[in-house]
């Protein structure tokens, strides 16, 4: 909220000192606040996808962990920490898991060389 | 470069040997109360969730801590246990006054825990009359005791005798059992199971149990018990050619050298809120204070062994009862005393001596 100051200018507080805030993680639900009814979808649809199915909640922790180094988000990578450790994992699981992700981040480079190679011997001699 | 919490690794020697501040339970109680200052008291919170009075169910478990001796040091431990702890050890005396308490009450099991109970002079006698009296009978075992030369034949003296085997192993891999209970924990504790397997623990016959008590090695909850065993038992018969009956998963209480390594580690706070956050009505009714009693090497009685380690006496209608004057009804007629650990036993599944509660 702007803040009033007492020569009775307005003082907006325009940028977060940093761009990740643990905070932000804890308060995530406060989202909601512009857009309530997708705010709702979302986090239902967010704990149904987390609860045990075909597959069990500890896979899908994993997952969330190895996705969460893929998008590279540090608010995901703390969260599925810990929701790996709750669930059983152990620090060498969780680290293959991550490598799953690494592996498969570095392979998409690397698959795409392949048009490269196509298309320089498309163009060269 | 800072080391994280999670390598912070604390002396492995007993705060009492240490004479640290926290070996004094006022200073444990002052640094949970301060911990979680502004949120609900766990009374409050209990009465939140439908429990005005929070009072005893039937009594089924006689726990008796025959005392602090330990041969090993573990950083997690909540009694503070260890192998120059021979100044907390229960006399005969006691014992028997035990005995003749447990005659009074309807109690099924004799949970036997300590220290590690294998080292004490009476645990024998105590594990004779217990079954002698048609009782079930738990030994809180740390898997190493049964290894030392002085407990040889152990194994197979508890076989003959029924009495199951909780043992506590944090993982069915080593990297996390070695860093709660010290670098070749693991290895011993592997020795030690396949030598219960031996004697027929761990193979679905009702007089052999052996279960397994897992808790977290850091500042997070157990998993669900029955969510993970399948995994263990998968685990445990591939990589080691070891089998187990069940498994136990109990939260880690926040007091003693648990207590110690939260603070150095700068996960106290965290993990306060993790356990409060986390409160599980669902997970109230199965307590382990609601249907144990457990008694001091001393002799004094209490509603759980970690209120025993708070010097949080049960609050009976009977002011200054101890198992010398045990009356059951007196027992049975009192109000379970709580404070802020108490949300370790309420928290995600719930925790108690029998695993999950909820």
């Amino acid at each position: 909220m702007p803040r009033k100051r007492e020569d009775g200018t307005t003082e907006r507080k325009l940028m977060s000192e940093h761009y990740y805030k643990p905070d932000h993680l804890k308060n995530f639900g406060g989202i909601s606040e512009g857009a309530p009814e997708l705010g709702k979808k979302f986090f239902e649809y967010y704990s149904a996808v987390f609860a045990a199915g075909a597959l069990t909640e500890r896979e899908k922790a994993l997952i969330a962990l190895a996705v969460a180094h893929t998008v590279q988000c540090p608010y995901c990578i703390d969260a599925y920490t810990t929701e790996s450790l709750q669930k059983g994992a152990d620090l060498e699981q969780m680290t293959e898991a991550v490598h799953v992700a690494c592996a498969i981040r570095g392979g998409a480079s690397l698959v795409h060389g392949m048009q490269m190679k196509e298309h320089a011997e498309k163009v060269g001699m | 470069m800072t080391d994280s919490p999670s390598v912070i690794r604390l002396p492995a020697s007993t705060l009492s040997s240490r004479r640290a501040p926290l070996a004094n339970p006022l200073e444990q109680l002052a640094r949970l109360e301060a911990s979680t200052a502004g949120r609900a008291s766990f009374q409050e919170t209990l009465r939140g969730a439908g429990w005005p009075d929070f009072t005893p169910a039937r009594l089924e478990i006689f726990q008796i801590n025959l005392g602090k001796l330990c041969n090993m040091t573990c950083r997690h431990c909540h009694v503070d246990a260890g192998p120059d702890r021979s100044d907390a050890m229960m006399t005969r005396e006691t014992v028997d006054a035990c005995l003749r308490a447990l005659d009074q009450t309807p109690s099924h099991t004799v949970d036997i825990t300590g220290g590690a109970p294998e080292l004490h002079p009476e645990f024998r006698y105590l594990v004779e009359a217990a079954r002698a009296r048609g009782k079930h009978v738990i030994d809180r075992c740390n898997l190493s005791v049964l290894l030392l030369p002085r407990n040889a034949g152990l194994a197979e003296w508890l076989a003959e005798r029924g009495v199951e085997i909780v043992a506590s192993l944090p993982h069915y891999r080593q990297r996390s059992t070695d860093a709660q209970r010290g670098d070749g924990a693991f290895e011993k504790s592997v020795t030690a199971l396949r030598l219960l397997n031996s004697v027929g623990y761990g193979q679905g016959n009702p007089g052999r149990v052996l279960s397994l008590m897992t808790n977290p090695a850091g500042a997070f909850l157990a998993p669900n018990q029955s969510d993970v065993e399948g995994e263990w038992k998968t685990a445990l018969k591939r990589d080691l050619g070891v089998t187990f009956d069940r498994l136990l998963a109990l939260n880690n209480m926040p007091i003693s050298r648990f207590l110690e390594w939260l603070i150095e580690s700068g996960n106290l706070d965290s993990y306060m809120a993790r356990l409060v956050d986390g409160f599980n009505p669902g997970a109230v009714a199965g307590v382990m204070c609601r249907n144990t009693i457990s008694v001091s090497w001393d002799g004094r009685l209490f509603d759980c062994d970690f209120n025993q380690m708070l010097d949080l006496d049960a609050e009976t209608s009977d002011a200054g009862m101890t198992i010398e004057t045990f009356d059951f009804e007196s027992w049975q007629k009192r109000n379970i005393v709580t404070r802020a650990h108490c949300f370790g036993c309420t928290a995600g599944a719930g925790s108690s001596c029998g695993g999950s509660t909820a």
